[in-house]
């Protein structure tokens, strides 16, 4: 036994005197979610001030919490157009993100993100081949098919990488398949589409917070708090993941069982973007890499630090679809796209060294 | 801890076959045979990694595969060979995850949790290393790490697989030093699977041979390991002296020995 100095542990420990609950994070947390939350704040005045019609940041305050203002347009254009749309596309962020970690923690690889799960292909596939066959499309059911093809794609996933226990090898190879078959049929869908529901189509696959209302603001913030809370009592559990099955089971996990919950919670989460808001590609993929950098590894902290990035990165990418052809506007999936790609390359390339 | 007629397979190949073994509590007891005997798969089917074809694992007489996992979590400490973690993630909360079995779904950190992390991280002179990422540490402090997170555990029995392979001989001596410290001191249970024979012999109070899934030897090293024994089973011929300073065996193999036709893997070496 030694008796050296201990050095100070790299985490905090939390155990609130008035909750039956305790937990550690990593020491780091509380200074970097101060400083998210800051810049978010920042940024979401910003981007709500900015637009063909500008107003001030002062108003936009103002505005955002009833107060009286200069202009009366500010109240509707602040609380009825802007509001709804960056408060959307920041708790799409939150949920993406969310679900990134949680399939990166399971599968041990960086690399994967919720298209891994066939979110996106299930969802795109079931809403292009709805606007493709029926005859009368109905643009009222799209989000339920959406919500339908993504989970179902998920099952179909999970079942197929079933072999007395599904390993993350098997999980990842059949969701890239599957995936690729998904892209596939939507082409040939499109490919036989008219040019009116073509558009349509497109518009639907790459992803836009366009029009957004408070009624899908308030379902996603719903969404959030009962998801993200059971994301984070699930932390202890990706950490074990992280080391491998065979200690995740000898430490007491009882694997497949969890892997079940953490698959379905990270399905869930994507899943419920893709009904608001389209496929909106790699914030679920970036932003876990980004807080990783921020907190380490642990996922107490990584899935809080996560959360708040990639609601940032999507408000971000948000203003800067509205602003790079002002006063036309980017879809956000193409924004994303466009930020998250050169990411991916960077770290392939990074690897291959 | 024992087996009972233990079957394990992989898909269909069976490797281990119909063996009863039983280990002793507070014994250092070394599993040992050549490559593909089935002694890594017989230390998976221990741990509960996996499946038993037929027959059981019983620990204080329960089937291990009926117990729940959590509670066998708390008996069982299991290394296997060759972990990994993820980059960036530091010695203490390595250990700190040992913990796992004893915490709650809403309790996930307790001041005893705190404690027994850092006696882990002290009775493997990890202190200095604690804030440390794993990835910056040698193979041997690596390892010591990754023991440390099994005793944050607090079992009783440890089973480790091939803890020294692909460490320098330093490494090795520190890790098998320890194994053996936690074994007088604590008075655990532990079972290895090791690849040196020698270092068998010298740290194990008993030492099982396999061979095509099954045991052909059993008994104390100085008993198990023989001329006849390496020749039949490791096809070597060797030299075995005593070891001046601990006492204990030590082969010194010159050649491979040609099978004979009459030796055929068991030849009445058991206990």
């Amino acid at each position: 036994m030694q008796t050296n100095e201990f050095p100070k542990p790299n985490w905090i420990a939390l155990r609130p005197r008035f909750l039956p609950f305790s937990a550690r994070v990593d020491r780091r947390v509380p200074a970097v979610f101060l400083v998210l939350c800051a810049v978010l704040l920042l940024v979401l005045v910003l981007s709500v001030s900015y637009g063909a019609y500008k107003i001030a940041l002062l108003d936009v305050l103002r505005a955002a919490v009833g107060l009286e203002t200069s202009d009366p347009n500010h109240a509707l254009v602040v609380r009825s157009f802007r509001l709804p749309r960056i408060l959307l596309a920041l708790l799409i962020g939150m949920a993406l993100a969310a679900s990134g970690a949680i399939i990166q923690g399971l599968t041990r690889n960086d690399l994967a993100d919720p298209g891994l799960l066939g979110i996106n292909s299930g969802a795109g596939v079931a809403v292009v081949g709805y606007i493709t066959f029926a005859a009368m499309p109905n643009d009222a059911l799209l989000p339920w098919l959406a919500l339908a093809g993504a989970l179902g794609a998920s099952a179909v996933i999970y079942l197929l990488a079933w072999k007395g226990g599904v390993s993350s090898l098997r999980l990842i190879l059949v969701g890239v398949g599957l995936a690729s078959l998904g892209g596939a049929l939507i082409s040939y869908f499109i490919t036989r589409l008219t040019l009116e529901n073509a558009q349509r189509a497109y518009a639907w696959l790459t992803g836009s917070v366009y029009a957004s209302t408070w009624p899908e603001v308030r379902l996603m913030a719903l969404w959030l708090l009962v998801l993200l809370p059971l994301a984070f009592l699930f932390a202890r559990q990706l950490n074990l993941f992280n080391l491998g099955d065979d200690i995740a089971t000898s430490l007491g996990t009882r694997v497949e069982q969890h892997r079940l919950t953490l698959i379905a919670l990270s399905a869930a989460l994507a899943a419920i973007t893709v009904t608001v808001a389209g496929t909106i590609a790699f914030v679920g993929f970036v932003a876990p890499h980004i807080a990783r950098r921020l907190v380490g590894p642990t996922h107490e902290g990584l899935l809080i630090s996560t959360v708040f990035v990639g609601g940032l990165l999507l408000v971000v990418a948000d203003l800067v679809a509205r602003w790079v052809i002002a006063p036309g506007e980017l879809p956000l999936g193409v924004t994303t796209a466009v930020i998250g790609a050169p990411y991916f390359a960077y770290l392939l390339y990074k690897r291959g060294r | 801890m024992e087996t009972k007629n233990l079957s394990l397979a992989y898909d269909r190949e069976t490797i281990i076959q119909q063996l009863s073994l039983s280990i002793v509590t507070g014994e250092i007891t070394t599993l040992v045979g050549p490559n593909g005997c089935g002694k890594s798969t017989l230390l998976r089917g221990l741990a509960r990694l996996l499946k038993p074809k037929a027959g059981e694992v019983l620990l204080d007489g329960k089937a291990i595969h009926a117990l729940p996992t959590k509670q066998l979590a708390k008996q069982l400490g299991i290394l296997p060979q060759g972990p990994t973690a993820p980059e960036g993630l530091t010695v203490y909360e390595l250990v700190a995850q040992g913990r796992y079995p004893h915490q709650g779904f809403f309790q996930q950190w307790s001041p005893e949790d705190e404690e027994t992390t850092r006696e882990a991280i002290a009775i493997t002179n990890m202190v200095e290393l604690a804030d440390r990422p794993l990835d910056t540490l040698s193979g041997g402090q690596r390892q010591r790490a990754w023991i440390a997170m099994t005793l944050a555990q607090k079992t009783p029995i440890l089973l480790l697989d091939e803890p020294t392979t692909f460490l320098d001989i330093g490494y090795q001596l520190e890790v098998m030093e320890l194994i053996e410290r936690l074994n007088r001191e604590r008075q655990m249970t532990i079972l290895l699977v090791l690849h040196d024979l020698n270092q068998a012999a010298r740290y194990s109070q008993r030492m099982v041979v396999l061979n095509q899934g099954r045991i052909v030897a059993d008994g104390t090293p100085g008993a198990v390991l023989t001329k006849e024994l390496l020749a039949n089973v490791f096809k070597v011929q060797a030299n075995i002296v005593i070891d001046p300073d601990s006492g204990s065996p030590v082969c010194l193999p010159y050649r491979t020995a040609v099978p004979t036709p009459h030796s055929n893997g068991a030849n009445g070496h058991k206990k």
